[in-house]
């Protein structure tokens, strides 16, 4: 498969993957951009602190049982025809000491249990989240004065602030999940299933369809932007805007060529006669980071070939190659590229 | 009870009768269990190497980033195809043959109480898989997934016959285990030796005997749900479509009601393999047996009530989420038991570390840390996060390899000698132990890993940069070695039947019954029914030599088994079972025909399937002659002061199979009730019911009654002589089953003349429920009218008792599912 540069590790401020190996075969310890340990936001971080208790329990009762097993085969023989009353402790233990462990687990994960469903009442920012084959259309709901804003494969959120996540699905079941941020919860037809999200700090996070959902469930990724208060404002209004088309002579033909070569039977350029609906929105789609949600970086070079040829890129996919002349393709690469 | 000594000459016609008949249609016609149980074995162990390759396969694409080794189709053709062949063709059919070969064996009788129905469940087995697989041969392979979920494998979304395959290919699994559930529980339940009584039976059978309730209880669920994938897809109902009152997530707790028992019906009877090698090589009884049964039966019960922890993610109440994770929590405890009972057992024992011990300590050392992530994915919270992640993945592979497969070949290496006759090397059997469980170690603990870096399941490949590339590098080279150890096994199976040395009786000194015949066991098991007086037989009361036996070498001229009272297991009746037959295999033929005509929507297919089934189910019942043999041999030799011949009523094992038949009847209804009440809320828009139709519903119940009444009324009449009672009783029954099947045909053109709108769930409940009642009525009628053709046989041949008595039963059933459906639709 080929992808341009890495956006994950430039994602991940260079960091390079040998020590986080190191670092995993060693401790356990799991970092990376999409890592359900390593918690950009209070809800992973409570399922991350639920996970390190769960481990240690564990540990804790497969050295016991290991250690008895090792000690069972070691000992001497004790000549009994049966185990006696070691039998008996045995089953005695097995009554008493697993019931005590099952509780401490129930009551932590009760504890965490708020962390996926709850608290998202107080939340004021509403996004809605619709899983598509093979993509995610993203909405943000009534902003002001009351304009709904329609994005796709990359939902910005504001640090420290709660939002409010309306999952649904368009076609057939996929799952929301974005590990460094929030548990997954399932998009299903006929239903809405909210889940919240806050971040604690500026950065991106990266999810994954995590059900199922046919030819190209790999690639079915979205990622997360956390940024300031100010800096998400900015974005959202950019976002609200209606495309600008420049007036050179080369966006123009991109443009015309967009409507000719039937793009806008599918996808949207708001501001102008390209409305299609059933492909993400490209009104602002030069702000985004990726294409084909998550299968590439979103490059010059990257859409040609993603223009060219799809079905080798995301193979299945829903968006045909289309076949275009060299020069038609550049303006339609250069409008994309204008689509700020 | 008196035995006479045999002449060698009766011993001589006594093997002639069991055995096996010859050449090519022989083989076709043999019901033996255990050349049935070898079929099994052998084509189980295939559909393993098959299985096993397709995850090398899988595992190859995902050793690097970015590869293009599979393309995303044939990697989700893979991925579907893995899961669904090692449960339904391998780990299940493998249970079954081991069933059909041992539990004769240990429970010390001559086959299992329905032979042609082991026979057809293997061909229909056979067939199924081939039919399965034949979608690899049309490129059309199955690819949504072995959990199916909807809307992606509705016809909108998945318009090819790939589902189709799995979906039909399923029936296999389900006749197969529907039909072993019925052997099993009438085998342990009426066959086991005089003197076993239940809590002498050996752990491996009350493990079977539960997981044949919980077959029944799982798998009938699963033949519903099926069949309404199955009708929404062909177009004749909608069941699971939002915009018509249905519901996706409805199919995701019908397969989970059978998809979460599945894993305690594979491990239950691990976890009788592991209690007989365990006691067998610490040379001392099993710790805590009874313990153990009990915890067992808590397993099963308990695997019936955390079926939703599948769904934690789909969206539940806090409630409801509350209580399947108590559930999913509580599994763990008798989990625990039976893992601290069998450190009891090896406590001090000084074992014998042959490789069948060796397999089970890795079971252990495996499971218990599958058990474990296993806790950590029933809460809830954390489940959120690694919920369908490569984190599950190694959870289930600890499961289903560590706590299922290993077991699997603790049982071969203990098993193996008494089927061949000869023993395996213990050095290649040790080399084969740690390669498989390093090579498995090595392959599946970095997935935990992999998962909690956010890696979800189900992708045929992933970008580098996102931290998986060494864990998944890791995992493909481990698989590779888990694959070569398993070769090592074949290597040493093949070694073994070749050159291994002879296994004698009694190999491992063990306790059980099987260890008391020759290896490989003869066609004809126990020439003489050995009396128990403990729970380790061999070990308490010698080998072969002086033991207590009952009906040595008789009957000799037919096939006859012994059948006990549950409570002391007392002998009660001598059965007769069937000789080699063609029709479980022609039967199963027919089958074929209807699994193709409903893939292609071939009416003509469906027809001929349809219509041989028909001929082979008259063939199957036809009477042979070694029954009338039977018959009057017991007639007059009745005062040797051997038990009475068992024919009709509750000394019959075919009045047991109709008992357990009108369970899993119950079953089925159950869950179709269960699913409209579950989508009842929804349709707030219903028209109110129709009077009429309410009328002949309930006038339908009432003719049901009144039938039943007269089935039970005649069926009571075991007079020998005459037969008028029960000839009036089941001419009225038959009437009035004329009478139910007009009534049904009314209600039916009546409802769809009063009912104007297209295809929604509610009008596909009315569907189901008709064509349900249709198939019971249809075949309560056909069962009566030749109950009736034999009462007019009498006196002259009295084996017409047992169908009176058994349709008797079913009409008990007739009533509850017209009152079910009456109340359903029409209150």
């Amino acid at each position: 498969m080929p992808r341009g540069e890495g956006t994950i590790n430039k994602l991940n401020g260079g960091m390079s993957r040998a020590p986080i190996v190191a670092i995993l075969v060693v401790a356990g310890a799991c970092a990376g951009p999409q890592s359900v340990l390593e918690a950009h936001g209070p809800a992973a971080e409570r399922i991350s602190n639920l996970w390190w208790f769960l481990f240690g329990g564990a540990v804790a009762v497969y050295v016991a049982v290991v250690g008895l097993l090792i000690v069972a085969i070691r000992r001497k023989r004790d000549g009994s025809r049966d185990g006696g009353d070691n039998s008996r402790w045995f089953l005695r233990a097995g009554l008493i000491v697993p019931p005590i462990i099952l509780v401490a687990v129930f009551v932590a994960s009760e504890q965490a249990s708020g962390v996926l469903h709850g608290a998202h009442e107080r939340a004021d920012l509403v996004i809605r989240v619709k899983g598509w084959q093979w993509w995610w259309e993203v909405t943000y709901v009534g902003i002001p004065p009351d304009q709904d804003v329609v994005t796709a494969n990359e939902v910005h959120i504001p640090v420290g602030r709660r939002v409010r996540l309306e999952l649904s699905t368009g076609d057939v079941i996929h799952s929301f999940w974005v590990p460094n941020l929030q548990g997954k919860l399932d998009q299903v037809p006929g239903r809405t299933n909210v889940l919240w999200l806050e971040a604690d700090r500026p950065g991106v996070s990266r999810g994954q369809c995590a059900e199922y959902c046919g030819t190209q469930h790999t690639h079915m990724a979205l990622l997360v932007v956390a940024e300031s208060a100010e800096a998400f404002a900015t974005w959202l209004a950019n976002e609200r805007r209606l495309a600008v088309i420049p007036p050179d002579s080369l966006s123009q033909r991109g443009l015309a060529h967009f409507a000719a070569a039937g793009c806008a039977y599918c996808h949207a350029i708001r501001g102008t006669p390209s409305l299609g609906k059933y492909g993400p929105d490209l009104t602002h789609l030069a702000s985004r980071r990726t294409i084909g949600s998550g299968v590439v970086d979103n490059t010059p070079a990257n859409l040609a070939s993603w223009i060219a040829e799809a079905q080798r890129i995301k193979p299945g996919n829903r968006m045909p190659n289309v076949d275009l002349e060299d020069a038609q393709r550049r303006a339609i690469v250069h409008l994309l590229t204008q689509l700020k | 009870m008196t035995t006479l000594q045999p002449t060698t000459s009766q011993v001589a016609e006594f093997e002639r009768t069991w055995s096996e008949p010859r050449g090519f249609i022989g083989a076709l016609k043999t019901i033996n269990n255990i050349p049935v149980a070898h079929r099994y074995m052998v084509t189980a162990a295939v559909f393993f190497l098959v299985g096993g390759v397709q995850a090398l396969l899988m595992r190859i694409q995902l050793g690097t980033a970015n590869n293009t080794f599979l393309s995303p189709d044939v990697y989700n053709q893979l991925f579907t195809m893995h899961g669904t062949t090692m449960m339904f063709l391998v780990v299940i059919p493998f249970i079954e043959a081991l069933a059909s070969y041992f539990l004769p064996l240990l429970l010390g009788t001559r086959d299992l109480p329905f032979p042609r129905l082991t026979a057809l469940s293997y061909w229909t087995y056979l067939f199924g898989g081939i039919f399965l697989y034949s979608s690899f041969v049309v490129g059309a392979a199955p690819d949504g997934g072995w959990f199916s979920y909807l809307p992606l494998n509705d016809k909108e979304f998945a318009p090819g016959i790939n589902m189709d395959f799995w979906d039909i290919g399923l029936s296999v699994a389900e006749v197969s285990a529907i039909g072993a559930a019925a052997e099993i529980i009438v085998g342990v339940l009426r066959m086991r030796a005089p003197g076993m009584t239940f809590a002498r039976l050996p752990i491996f059978a009350w493990a079977m005997l539960i997981v044949a309730f919980m077959l029944i209880l799982a798998f009938t669920p699963l033949v519903v749900a099926t069949a309404m994938l199955e009708l929404d897809r062909k177009g004749l109902t909608q069941f699971f479509d939002v915009a018509r009152g249905g519901d996706p997530i409805l199919w995701q707790h019908l397969f989970w009601v059978f998809g979460h028992p599945e894993v305690y019906i594979m491990f239950l009877p691990a976890v009788g393999i592991v209690s007989h090698v365990v006691q067998t090589f610490a040379r001392r009884p099993l710790a805590n047996y009874k313990a153990v049964v009990m915890t067992m039966v808590a397993t099963g019960v308990v695997s019936f009530l955390l079926w939703a922890h599948h769904m934690f993610v789909a969206g539940m109440s806090p409630n409801a989420m509350r209580f399947f994770m108590i559930a999913s929590m509580l599994i763990a405890i008798p989990a625990g038991i039976q893992v601290l009972s069998w450190i009891a057992t090896l406590w001090g024992a000084r074992a014998r570390w042959t490789t069948s011990l060796h397999f089970v300590a890795g079971f252990i050392v495996l499971f218990v840390l599958g058990g474990l992530t296993g806790v950590m994915v029933a809460s809830a919270p954390f489940d959120a996060q690694v919920h369908d992640s490569y984190f599950v993945v190694a959870h289930f592979h600890y499961v289903l390899i560590g706590g299922v497969i290993f077991p699997f070949f603790a049982g071969m290496y203990y098993w193996l000698p008494k089927i061949t006759g000869r023993l395996l090397s213990e050095r290649l059997g040790k080399w084969n132990f740690w390669i498989m469980f390093v090579g498995f170690n090595v392959a599946f603990f970095p997935m935990h890993i992999a998962g909690l870096l956010g890696m979800p399941r189900r992708v045929y490949t992933y970008e580098t940069g996102l931290g998986w590339d060494v864990a998944n590098l890791i995992s493909t080279l481990g698989a590779l070695t888990l694959g070569f150890g398993v070769l090592l096994f074949v290597i040493n199976a093949a070694r073994s039947g070749r050159r291994g040395k002879e296994a004698g009786n009694n190999p491992w000194s063990s306790d059980t019954l099987e260890w008391s015949e020759e290896s490989p066991p003869p066609s004809a098991q126990f020439v003489s029914i050995p009396v128990v007086h403990s729970r380790h037989p061999l070990w308490n009361e010698g080998e072969t030599t002086q033991r207590d036996v009952v009906l040595t070498a008789v009957p000799a001229r037919w096939r006859g088994a012994l059948c006990v009272s549950l409570r002391g297991a007392k002998p009660e009746s001598i059965v007769h079972m069937p000789g080699p037959t063609p029709w479980p295999f022609l039967m199963s033929v027919a089958f074929v025909f209807l699994f193709a005509g409903a893939l292609i929507d071939s009416g003509i297919l469906a027809v001929i399937g349809a219509a041989g089934t028909s001929v082979t189910l008259v063939g199957w019942f036809w009477p042979t002659k070694s029954e009338r043999m039977a018959v009057s041999e017991m007639a007059t030799h009745d005062s040797h002061g051997q038990p009475p011949l068992g024919i009709a009523g509750p000394l019959a094992n075919g009045w047991w199979g109709t008992l357990v038949l009108n369970v899993v009847l119950a079953t089925a209804l159950g869950t179709i009730v269960a699913s409209y009440l579950y989508l009842a809320p929804r349709w707030t828009d219903r028209t109110p019911v129709d009077f009429t139709e309410m009328l002949l519903a309930w006038l339908a119940v009432l003719t049901a009654l009144v039938g039943a009444v007269a089935a039970w009324w005649g069926g009571r009449d075991r007079n020998l002589n005459t037969a008028d009672r029960r000839r009036f009783g089941l001419s009225v029954g038959f009437m009035l089953d004329a009478g139910l099947l007009v009534l049904l045909w009314w209600l039916y053109a009546y409802h769809e003349t009063s009912s104007t709108r297209s295809i929604d769930a509610l009008g596909s409940f009315y569907y189901l429920m008709f064509v349900f009642q249709a198939f019971i009525t249809l075949l309560h009628f056909v069962w009566t009218g030749v109950s009736l053709v034999w009462a007019w046989r009498l006196p002259r041949d009295i084996r017409g008792l047992a169908p009176a008595s058994n349709v008797a039963l079913l009409s008990y059933f007739l009533v509850l599912s017209w009152v079910t459906v009456a109340i359903t639709l029409y209150v």
